[in-house]
């Protein structure tokens, strides 16, 4: 047996072993600990030619049994010793833990956070698709029509296969595309350059539970292949950044996964209670790293602006990197150093215009960039931003960053922009109509919710059943 | 074809290379550019090239000689008289590199003829060429060679310095429509005719597959160039789009050199594709990009050199925009290989190659 796992390309569910292959690397020692099979784009245009094949295996099983076959999956994944790669290789969750924590940089108890959220997903499909079927007896996806509430319905599918186009800096995002497989809907995966793990236990998961291989397309490519990924599947999720996300944002075929900017507000009404809240301010910033799209990345206030940014800094500056298998580690290293050097070059360019101050620069232990242990982490920031105009005000870093900005209540909604999640701190009747006729907002917290909570049976960022399946009128005679 | 020895075959070129050193440079044979640089340079190559190592005595040939001077300073003193063909090189934009010749592109091409085997390319029948035509020697040599084998050729052209400013120019759905075009005109030629032979870029031949099953449209043998064609996609193209059943032909060539053909693919080359210079008209070296006069050892990449070596045309040490592995010699070709060809200097910077 080789020593290095390798991960095949899986077409069809078949493994796949190009002559291409790429080397996946520990970010801090640079140790190679994969190589993964790459496939051009023609391959992958052959193979969904023919993924009519991969529907027909998944249409074989009822949706309830699909759900009981993604909760077992879901055991399998958290708990399971699972095959890696075609050589002979397994791997134990403690082993996945600890190998995408050294090539993603996350430390383990983030990656063990990341796996109970996507174990809570694949165990709980069933109330998922409650909630995102709004009661929908399950058997009319199966036979494609049937009654609700009394009402004839039918639902077709509007794809033959979902194409993920996934990232490399956050596996709980994988979780978007459970429910697809209890909806019978093959998934054509082209998985992060150094995030190949999650996707590809996933799917071994899934056929160790009983799921037909066949739905399973797993393609490591170039830029081309993701092209084709996009082109060729009925239905398909992008994430990236903004400039990405844009040219697909306004098409149907594409459900966005861009940057989130999600924030906190304070309504006039609590700000004088500011206090009370920097706990929850500082982990929706914080938490997962600030990887997220549902981390805060503003905190909008009426007033108190610099008191609250200080005791944000005071709070989050001086958290420093810690070794990935610590417990209390919060800061999560970079698998590619460029990124973090981007980052890092970006927020001082921000700093040069007037009107914003790096207020945890002096709670910080050192620059913001910092290497420890041969990997790359930035450290948290806190910038006061003296207006929502400032280029610093409404971004959103791979990393624990936010903007404290002073906006009057009655400015706030003109102000903040697009937002995937925003807790709104008021009791204020009006303040809050306005924000629940908002249409800016994804997922509306009312109270002091962090912005990372999220509920799986309310989508917060677009509707898989509703994306995967289309309803249409019918009558039998 | 008879297999030489590496030692006939290496006489064999000394000898071919002094007969054409003679010509190139006798007053009674040799072109006016030619007999006026060794006027200049000082040397006289006939008393001094005996070898192919004596050919380091020559400086790299410069391509900016077939952009800025006229044709006519190229033809031997034994031509004049009998009008040329023009040929020019490659898909770049400005004045491009010209090549005038008379009878060897069909030498070549004839030669390749015994290298293809009946059963892809049956004898008698029709081909189709897909692929830039235009000013290239490419479209009168794959004429010639199915007229060869008896047959007769329909051609489709692509324009490859169109594409190369659509997609300098980021207009990628041109270039796609484009592409879409070329493929259209090929599919309906398959579709109404009787057609068993095909020469076409990997990148159509992979376009054209998508479009209609090519076996089923009687496609049998597939001759391709013009682009890379790195092991793994050589292989999608063996295995998923000639699906083990075509013949497969990859070559390597220029209007500068003539044809290189590729020897028969084993599993123990891991479809790597060597090819060998059409010896002794043509030589091709892989030398050390820093110190052009030495050869990098075998199984090691460099940049391609190129001599030409005929009555019609001598081109001595030209730098090709190319890199290679050289390979050892192997079956019929006693002589150096040059494998897994690419742009010179691919790994460093993005080079548009074109999608057709």
């Amino acid at each position: 047996m080789d020593t290095i796992p390798h991960l095949p390309a899986l077409r069809r569910g078949k493994p796949y072993e190009s002559l291409d292959k790429t080397e996946v690397l520990d970010h801090s020692t640079g140790k190679v600990v994969a190589v993964v099979s790459q496939v051009n784009a023609g391959i992958l245009k052959k193979d969904i030619q023919r993924i009519g094949e991969a529907r027909a295996a998944l249409k074989k099983f009822s949706v309830a049994q699909l759900i009981e076959i993604s909760a077992k999956a879901g055991e399998f994944f958290l708990n399971g010793t699972l095959p890696l790669g075609d050589k002979g290789h397994t791997q134990t969750a403690d082993e996945y833990v600890r190998t995408l924590s050294g090539t993603s940089g996350l430390p383990h108890v983030m990656v063990r956070r990341n796996m109970a959220k996507i174990h809570y997903a694949l165990t709980h499909v069933g109330t998922v698709l409650n909630g995102l079927t709004r009661g929908l007896p399950l058997e009319v996806i199966d036979r494609g029509y049937g009654e609700q509430s009394g009402a004839a319905v039918s639902y077709y599918p509007t794809t033959q296969a979902l194409g993920l186009v996934m990232p490399s800096n956050s596996p709980a995002v994988n979780s978007l595309w459970l429910p697809a497989i209890a909806l019978k809907t093959p998934v054509i995966i082209k998985p992060g350059r150094e995030e190949p793990w999650t996707p590809y236990r996933l799917i071994q998961a899934f056929i160790a539970a009983g799921a037909p291989p066949e739905a399973f397309g797993f393609y490591p490519t170039d830029h081309e292949g993701a092209g084709e990924v996009m082109r060729l599947c009925g239905r398909a999720l992008i994430f990236g950044d903004a400039n990405t996300v844009a040219q697909y944002r306004d098409n149907p075929k594409f459900s966005v996964h861009g940057p989130g900017f999600s924030k906190i507000l304070l309504g006039e009404d609590c700000v004088d209670q500011w206090p009370e809240y920097v706990d929850l301010m500082a982990a929706s910033i914080a938490e997962n790293g600030g990887r997220s799209c549902v981390n805060a990345s503003a905190v909008v206030v009426p007033r108190h602006g610099r008191e609250i940014a200080d005791a944000l800094a005071k709070k989050l500056g001086p958290i420093q990197p810690l070794r990935s298998e610590d417990e209390n580690a919060r800061l999560s290293g970079f698998a590619n150093p460029k990124m973090a050097d981007y980052i890092d070059a970006a927020i001082e360019d921000g700093l040069k215009t007037p009107g914003a101050e790096d207020v945890t620069a002096k709670y910080r232990h050192g620059a913001r960039k910092v290497v420890f242990e041969g990997g790359t982490f930035l450290q948290p920031t806190i910038v006061l931003c003296d207006s929502f105009k400032h280029p610093l005000a409404n971004r959103e870093f791979l990393c624990p960053y936010a903007s404290v900005v002073e906006v009057p209540q009655a400015d706030m909604l003109k102000e903040i922009g697009a937002s995937l999640v925003v807790t709104a701190i008021t009791k204020d009747p009006g303040f809050t109509s306005e924000l629940l006729d908002s249409p800016l907002i994804e997922r509306l917290n009312l109270g002091p919710i962090s912005t990372m909570k999220i509920s799986w049976d309310q989508p917060h960022e677009g509707n898989m059943f509703e994306f995967l399946y289309k309803r249409r009128s019918i009558e039998r005679a | 074809m008879n297999t030489l020895s590496s030692e006939a075959a290496q006489a064999q070129l000394e000898a071919h290379l002094r007969e054409t050193i003679q010509w190139h440079f006798s007053p009674e044979t040799g072109s006016p550019f030619w007999l006026n640089w060794a006027a200049k340079a000082g040397w006289d190559p006939r008393t001094e090239i005996h070898t192919v190592a004596d050919l380091l005595k020559f400086p790299h040939f410069e391509d900016e000689w077939l952009r800025d001077l006229q044709p006519e300073v190229w033809v031997p003193k034994a031509f004049a008289g009998r009008p040329f063909n023009i040929f020019e090189t490659g898909g770049t934009t400005g004045m491009p590199k010209q090549r005038i010749g008379w009878d060897d592109y069909k030498i070549d091409y004839s030669e390749f003829s015994e290298k293809i085997s009946d059963e892809h390319f049956p004898r008698n029948h029709y081909w189709l060429m897909m692929g830039p035509t235009g000013p290239r020697r490419l479209r009168l040599a794959i004429e010639h060679l199915a007229q060869v084998r008896g047959s007769s050729c329909y051609f489709i052209d692509l324009d490859p310095r169109w594409v190369k400013r659509l997609i300098t120019n980021k207009q990628f759905d041109q270039a796609k429509a484009y592409m879409e075009h070329v493929v259209d005109q090929a599919a309906n030629i398959l579709k109404h005719r009787k057609v068993s032979g095909l020469f076409t870029t990997p990148k159509l031949l992979e376009a054209l597959a998508e479009r209609l099953d090519i076996w089923d449209a009687g496609i049998r043998g597939v001759f391709c160039g013009g682009t890379t064609m790195l092991p793994q996609y050589t292989r999608f193209i063996v295995e998923e789009v000639l699906e083990n059943r075509i013949g497969f032909y990859p070559t390597y060539g220029n209007t500068l050199m003539g044809l290189a053909a590729s020897v028969p693919l084993t599993p123990e080359d891991q479809y790597s594709i060597t090819y060998y210079a059409p010896q002794p008209r043509a030589i091709l070296r892989v030398v050390d990009p820093e110190h052009t006069a030495n050869t990098v050892g075998y199984d090691a990449w460099g940049r391609v050199e190129l001599t030409t070596l005929t009555r019609e045309f001598f081109m001595p040490r030209f730098l090709e925009r190319d890199e290679a592995i050289r390979r050892r010699p192997r079956g019929q070709y006693a002589w150096d290989g040059v494998a897994e060809v690419r742009p010179f200097g691919a790994m460093q910077k993005t080079i548009v190659e074109g999608v057709y």
